[in-house]
């Protein structure tokens, strides 16, 4: 029989570091945590990277389901929580096992962001997640919607994706305005969460570098304890060919 | 079901009071029957002028490809076995059953949460998980038990389609062995059930018995809750 996981509400037992990003869609998040990779790595740790809707099996239904429109509220919350249980089965949780550093893009509170706008009930998604560890570190770049909304038109990506506009709820036919609306509602989850779990807020509104400085030193003060560990330099171990991640298409 | 309600919490924008049809469960651990018999029972009802519709554990659109996949060792963790049966029930519970029960049609369900339940309890040893995710999922009119012990069981299965890897609970690791693991895991399946039957009030049908037998002993439980409710129009 396996023993039950730490409760959401307690940290985790496992000697290694979970660090993870929250925020809306052009926020800059993502890049964020890609730079703090960067320098984890260049301090020598060995870090494992993992996404949101990201586990093959699952992205490919999620996939169909949206194409299809056949997802309602309900069932697009269950997906992406199996698509968590099965990421934190098979890629969290053995590297901090193993005392390793994890960066997750996104955990359970884009859930309880996400699908309490889509009007699932709060306390049955946080129920449902119930079996996730606590991160180590949680950071959420706060930004005015109207700022990301320039970032996601004139930056890297020039496109708003259907549901990322939550175009499914029907708010507007008109996918900025559209996504003016969910993202705001979003956004207002967000400050709720940030205090019933109390996440660490960084201002999105500040330049790369600045953001990612101060994102640095909070990290390096939170390892200052930790003892890296690591396997076999110059080799990938085991652990990382068996679960390597799927290339986005 | 003129008063639907919930389990717990979960499908907060779908108001459940307008269902006019009947919802029935035939539970049971795998090869007792049930399929063969929701068939006797929808032709007996559809006999009596009933509108019937029956689902059934991984039969949505959406999942039951992906399940299959699942099942071949691509997803290994329990809570990721029970969401997406629990996405496979909610997206037949939305699109199928609900709809349905609208229209005033009776809903023959092949298993039900109960089975969820069971699964996971023997794996976890927690119950208040699982139930807590199938919040969401509408209390039957009637759940009706097709209790079959664990030797007999064993012999039926043999005798029909053999043993595989998931109905022996394998992922279990109760035993090397693909028959003893069989008895063990459906021992502690009917143990759940057993418990269960009690808690939720099951119906609880003999299934040693003679197929016609099982078969009547399954219409005397369903046709009170036909009589009580509004479904026949005659």
């Amino acid at each position: 029989m396996t023993p039950p996981l730490v409760t959401f509400n307690h940290s985790h037992p496992y000697p290694g570091k979970l660090i993870i990003v929250e925020g809306i869609d052009g926020s800059g998040k993502s890049t964020q945590l890609m730079l703090l990779r960067k320098w984890l790595e260049s301090q020598g740790h060995n870090v494992f990277f993992t996404e949101w809707n990201s586990s093959e099996l699952v992205r490919d239904t999620t996939k169909r389901g949206k194409k299809s429109k056949a997802l309602t509220p309900t069932t697009f919350s269950l997906l992406h929580a199996t698509d968590f249980a099965s990421r934190l089965f098979h890629q969290i949780l053995p590297p901090l096992k193993a005392g390793m550093i994890v960066l997750a893009d996104r955990y359970a509170y884009t859930a309880f962001a996400r699908d309490a706008v889509r009007g699932v009930s709060r306390s049955w998604v946080r129920k449902v997640y119930d079996f996730a560890v606590r991160p180590d570190m949680a950071f959420y770049f706060r930004v005015p919607i109207e700022i990301a909304i320039d970032r996601l038109l004139g930056g890297t990506r020039a496109q708003i994706k259907y549901y990322e506009a939550g175009m499914d709820m029907g708010l507007s036919q008109d996918i900025t305005e559209s996504f003016r609306i969910f993202q705001s509602r979003i956004l207002a989850e967000y400050d709720k969460i940030v205090e019933e779990y109390g996440l660490i807020v960084m201002d999105a509104r500040r330049d790369i570098e600045g953001q990612q400085n101060e994102m640095r030193q909070l990290v390096s003060k939170a390892l200052a304890q930790y003892k890296p560990r690591r396997g076999t330099y110059g080799k990938r171990t085991l652990f990382w060919r068996r679960f390597d991640l799927p290339k986005p298409e | 079901m003129e008063n639907a309600r919930f389990f717990g919490e979960g499908l907060t924008y779908l108001n459940p009071s307008d269902l006019k049809g009947k919802l029935i469960a035939i539970e049971g651990t795998d090869g007792v029957g049930r399929s063969t018999h929701i068939e006797m029972l929808q032709e007996w009802l559809e006999v009596q002028g009933y509108g019937v519709v029956t689902t059934g554990w991984t039969r949505s659109n959406l999942m039951s490809k992906t399940i299959e996949v699942a099942k071949k060792g691509n997803i290994l963790d329990r809570w990721s076995f029970s969401l997406l049966y629990a996405t496979d029930f909610a997206d037949r519970l939305e699109h199928q059953v609900i709809p349905a029960l609208r229209a005033g049609f009776i809903v023959l369900s092949d298993r039900y949460v109960y089975t969820a339940f069971a699964r996971d309890l023997v794996r976890s040893g927690d119950p208040a998980w699982i139930r807590n995710v199938f919040g969401f999922a509408l209390v039957p009119d009637l759940v009706c038990y097709l209790r079959m012990d664990v030797d007999t069981l064993a012999l039926r299965v043999i005798e029909s389609k053999g043993m595989n890897y998931w109905e022996s609970g394998m992922d279990l690791r109760l035993s090397g062995d693909l028959f003893d693991s069989f008895k063990k895991y459906q021992s502690l399946l009917i143990e759940e059930f057993d418990k269960m039957a009690e808690e939720f009030h099951f119906e609880v049908v003999d299934a040693r018995k003679s197929p016609e037998e099982i078969q009547n002993a399954l219409r005397s439980k369903i046709q009170p809750v036909l009589k009580n409710g509004q479904t026949m129009k005659a």
